[in-house]
């Protein structure tokens, strides 16, 4: 962590920036304007934002036009282009945190360091907000102080934390015991019961193969030659099909089909195929693939290598959500000891043409990133706007190569089946979803955490297991996913039933399921990249129209623009995100419609804001409070709520 | 429509400039074959000052200030439909281009700081509406059944519109007639 | 090639490569649009020109022809939902026809006089957003971007400037111009650049240009955008390819 006790002047800054803090940032991302964004994160980590003279400095040096540098760094939430002070608190704004109770910590922290929430400090010492989801649910309340974690708050951590704010200790000598965060591993199965050492896996699939086989894919002029089935490489990706992986990011996709897509894609000159680890967990309430790469890395990375075997490439990427700051350390002394140790590098374990090494790029808060062709965009250095498909990454990925992105369960996974087979593989699970899945509980449960399952589990077992009581309903695979209530907890954690890429919010009796899908429904209005009209716009009326009711202005014609705009989403929209915006409304209108009728106050249409209200700034500049400068309602019903 | 009973229909004109109501007359002759469909209630044209109960409310203009809201309040209250006439009453149009910037600093600068002011106040008359914080156009505040779009819309469009609703249809503009300016 | 496919029940013949508005565009038959144009590659954010393909909502502009499709664009359902789009953009932004040089010329307003867009439908979000008058030839009304990104993609792929481009995010993204003092007048746009010509509303206006032509005589006064559009797309160049 770069401390900052300095109290640099703007004027300085410039010098400042130019002399120490850019070269090193420069030379260790190779001048590469694709890793533009990487560079934009590494100089906010080191000046406490992107001052203009940043951006003037970027632009000499990377020969990037400034409006791309900033129209880059406008769209990612965790680099600021203004001043936002020097202590950037985050505080984590997911449902599951406001019933954990952050609302309270948010003002208790405000009123003790005299800021107002979204505002930077006068003395520009510090700014207090919110932000999606970090991925700590199991420890929440938590927060991000300049991207590095602080879970588990209570009052006496935040006052804590706050008085380490007002003395300006810089973030390096903060107590330690803040930054600790748990594995909460409740329940192993075949992947975090794994006791895989390093390389592991890749002996199994090199020792498994014919001796002519052992060529990785990189060689391919040599491979071509040979009769298919025998190399190892696609006898790898014939076990992937034995044993039925499909991707866990979600979508369930055949990693099998994935990658030999992507082997079997053309080659254009000087391009070459691209492994992507998908570590942007963005989703609220999931938290599985943050406890895989802290307890299992090497699990991931050998995956990722064993891609790169198949697939014959050269390169791979982790790419990081930036809320996991804190792990890229350990990642990269993982990294460095499996270069050490010849699993990563030139001829990995001695296989010609088996070249390959990973680079961690991180994130800066853009949960769109999770989608696998924004993401590349993002690896590419850009704003991170999903791609029209097709073409589809596996033949037009990153810098236009074939390019796979997997999840970081699923590259975890595949390591397990090189390493074990794919028969033994499929034995757990379902038929359509074998293997096991790992579930980030959190919410009213006794035990949040991550537990590990065999596909098939029905909702009721899961909350069983995790000491969950009165559950109302569970909201799987967070707001993009499905809600279930009461009535449908034997339903399965199956892509044939429910699936799910890892969330499991539990909500008990207490909880208010509309208030949960408004949550979900800013959630997306906040993240939305603003790219496609039905998106950018419907997700903003969606949430006016969802606060609108919130207020007790609601009546059955707003009701009616729910279900329009939830239409207009789910059809028009440019990628998953816009169409499954809706999904928390849809779902909890399904099942807990009452929720929104006693929030149909009105039977004739309202305003959506307060009249009476909006006299108020003349009714300060006349000084007038007689009836005529007052609304009466025009509706009698009763106005509850906040 | 048959001529048994006239509709009876009821104008008005809120933040508007009455652009829309001279554009209404600008349906010229057919003003005779209207006055055979339709009474009027309440409307400049009648003078009369209080809305009673129609069949139709015509409304031009948005709403920037509380007399604003309370006329449109007793047109919903009293038409069984309104119909928004003109930009303004579709869109908020002129007026609502105040709405960037704040209604305290707008007052301060027309009252208090603008060159050639003494000693100037707010004006503060109870009997003086108040303004409203933003410009609204008609159909944030209450239920609107029809608009008309234009600035204004050309007597033509009016009376295509008109000649829809009391038909039973909504109204179709359709190209010439469908004018945002 | 004698490969075609049906849209709204008329037989559309396609050239391998096109894209269903292209192939639509040669057959005569518009479909609504506006952050597309025939010389740029397609961006497909707008949404316009959503169609059904075999039943399903695909743009139009970025979706390939293909043999067998059967294409729906004209229908009640789909034209609903343009209108839909089109008041969206109308409340997301500060749209004043009457006050507006670009009206009548404009294609925003066009495509909705087209769909028969009556009311903006939904609360308007009146932004605050800024004028640039610094140019001394060329005003930049923000208030009135789609976001189309047509000029982004012109001053980068043609004037090869880039001039412009996007910033922000979500509701908040908006068009930025390539200067540190964020004003037209210290950036290289010249009155010649492809960029001034491909704004469809009027975002980037030309001074001392304003009200020229009297209402009545301007390009969509004359007739309906879904001729003229064609007429456009019939002299067009051949599409630019993105430079990355």
């Amino acid at each position: 962590m770069n401390s900052k006790e300095t109290n640099c002047a703007p004027c300085l800054e410039g010098d400042k920036l130019l002399h120490e803090v850019l070269p090193p940032i420069l030379l260790r991302w190779r001048h590469a304007p694709t890793a533009l964004l990487q560079i934009l994160r590494e100089i906010q980590e080191a000046l406490d934002w992107i001052s203009p003279e940043a951006i003037a400095a970027l632009e000499l040096a990377l020969g990037l036009p400034r409006s791309k540098i900033e129209g880059v760094a406008g769209f990612y939430r965790f680099l600021y282009t203004q001043p936002r002070g020097r202590y950037r608190v985050l505080f984590a704004d997911n449902i599951i945190e406001q019933h954990q109770g952050s609302a309270s910590l948010i003002e208790r922290m405000c009123r003790n360091l005299w800021v107002e929430k979204g505002k930077t400090s006068e003395d520009g010492l510090l700014s207090i907000d919110t932000t999606s989801c970090i991925g700590m649910s199991d420890q929440g309340p938590a927060l991000l102080v300049n991207n590095r974690v602080v879970p588990n708050l209570t009052e006496s951590r935040v006052d804590q934390i706050s008085e380490l704010i007002r003395r300006e200790i810089p973030l390096s000598a903060w107590p330690d015991s803040l930054f600790v965060v748990a594995d909460n591993i409740r329940q192993r199965g075949i992947l975090l019961d794994s006791e895989l050492a390093p390389g592991d896996a890749l002996r199994s699939v090199l020792a498994r193969t014919e001796r002519e086989g052992l060529e990785a894919s990189n060689a391919r002029s040599w491979r071509e030659g040979l009769p298919s089935g025998l190399i190892g490489p696609t006898s790898l990706i014939e076990e992937l099909h034995r044993a039925g992986l499909r991707g866990r990011g979600g979508a369930g996709f055949l990693t099998a089909l994935k990658w030999s897509a992507c082997r079997n894609a053309a080659l254009g000159a000087g391009k070459e195929r691209v492994v992507v680890c998908n570590a942007d967990e963005g989703e609220p309430g999931t938290f599985k693939d943050r406890v895989l790469l802290s307890s299992k890395p090497d699990l991931v990375l050998e995956g990722m290598t064993l891609a790169a075997y198949a697939l014959g490439a050269r390169r791979g990427f982790v790419y990081l959500r930036g809320e996991y700051r804190y792990l890229l350390e350990p990642l990269q002394a993982v990294l460095a000891a499996r270069r050490a140790a010849g699993l990563l590098g030139q001829s990995i374990l001695g296989v010609h043409g088996l070249d390959f090494d990973i680079e961690i790029h991180l994130g800066a808060g853009a949960y769109v990133c999770g989608e696998e062709s924004a993401l590349i965009e993002s690896l590419e250095g850009k704003r991170g706007t999903p791609r029209n498909r097709p073409p589809f990454p596996v033949t037009n990925g990153y810098l236009d190569q074939p390019t796979v992105v997997d999840n970081v369960e699923t590259f975890a996974c595949a390591a397990l089946i090189a390493l074990h087979g794919g028969d033994w593989f499929a034995a757990q699970g379902t038929e359509k979803s074998t293997g096991s899945k790992l579930l980030s509980v959190s919410g009213d449960v006794a035990q949040p955490g991550v537990y590990e399952f065999p596909f098939g589990v029905s909702i009721a077992e899961v909350l069983r297991a995790c000491g969950a009581r009165n559950t109302q309903a569970v909201q799987v695979g967070g707001p993009s996913g499905t809600c279930v209530s009461a009535a449908e907890f034997d339903r399965c954690i199956a892509f044939e039933d429910i699936p799910s890429a890892g969330a499991f919010m539990v909500f008990d009796q207490r909880r208010d399921l509309f208030e949960v899908a408004r949550n979900f429904v800013h959630f997306f209005a906040h993240e939305s990249c603003g790219f496609c009209t039905p998106c950018r716009v419907g997700t903003s009326l969606l949430r006016n129209l969802m606060d609108k009711l919130a207020n007790g202005r609601g009546s059955p014609y707003d009701f009616g623009e729910i279900e329009k705009m939830n239409h207009i989403l789910q059809q028009m929209s440019h990628c998953g995100l816009g169409h499954s915006a809706c999904n928390p409304v849809l779902d909890t209108i399904a099942r807990f419609r009452p929720a929104y009728e006693q929030r149909l106050l009105h039977a004739a249409f309202e305003p959506a804001f307060d009249l009476d209200y909006s006299l108020a700034p003349a009714r300060q500049m006349t000084g007038r409070d007689d009836a005529g400068a007052h609304f009466v309602q025009a509706d009698t019903a009763e106005i509850s709520n906040e | 429509m048959t001529a048994t009973k006239k509709l009876r229909v009821a104008t008005t004109s809120l933040a508007g400039c009455f652009g829309c109501h001279m554009s209404f007359l600008d349906i010229d002759e057919h003003l005779f074959e209207l006055i055979e469909l339709v009474e009027f209630d309440r409307s400049p044209l009648t003078d009369i000052k209080e809305v009673g109960d129609c069949d139709l409310g015509i409304i031009e203009g948005g709403l920037c200030n509380a007399e604003n809201v309370h006329i449109l309040r007793e047109f919903r209250a009293r038409c069984t439909k309104l119909v928004a006439l003109g930009a303004c009453a579709v869109n908020g149009g002129l007026p609502a281009q105040r709405n960037h910037f704040k209604l305290t600093e707008i007052l301060e600068e027309v009252y208090h700081t603008s060159p050639g002011l003494a000693n100037g106040l707010i004006p503060n008359d109870p009997e003086l509406p108040l303004p409203l914080n933003k410009v609204h156009p008609l159909h944030e505040v209450v239920k609107i059944d029809w608009f008309i779009p234009g600035c204004p819309p050309s007597g033509e469009a009016i009376w295509k519109a008109l000649t829809d609703i009391l038909a039973g249809r909504d109204p179709d503009l359709g190209f010439g007639m469908l004018h945002y300016d | 090639m004698s490969e075609s496919f049906t849209l709204d029940g008329k037989t559309i013949p396609f050239a391998a490569g096109q894209t269903i508005i292209q192939a639509a565009a040669d057959a005569g038959a518009w479909i609504p649009h506006l952050c597309y144009h025939p010389e740029f590659k397609p961006h497909g954010s707008c949404k316009l020109c959503t169609v059904k393909v075999n039943g399903r909502h695909m743009a139009s502009c970025t979706t390939q022809a293909q043999a067998g499709q059967e294409v729906e664009s004209n229908t009640d359902e789909l034209n609903e939902e343009r209108r839909t789009l089109l008041q969206m953009l109308f409340v997301e932004g500060n749209h004043f026809c009457p006050s507006c040089e670009k009206s009548g010329d404009c294609k925003l307003q066009a495509t909705a006089y087209e769909l028969g867009m009556m009311t903006p439908h939904f609360d308007h979000f009146y932004p605050n957003r800024p004028v640039d008058a610094s140019h001394p030839d060329i005003l930049l009304d923000f208030n009135r971007c789609i976001l189309c990104s047509l000029c982004v993609r012109a001053s980068r792929d043609v004037d090869e400037k880039c001039v412009f481009a996007l910033s922000g995010r979500g509701i908040d993204t908006r068009l930025i111009v390539n200067a540190a003092s964020g004003r037209l007048e210290d950036t290289d746009v010249a009155l010649t650049d492809k960029a001034m010509q491909v704004c469809p509303v009027g975002a980037i206006l030309r001074k001392g240009k304003g009200f020229a032509v009297p209402i009545r005589q301007r390009t969509y006064d004359r007739s309906p955008i879904s001729d003229i559009a064609l007429k456009e797309t019939s002299l067009a160049l051949p599409a630019v390819e993105n430079k990355p």
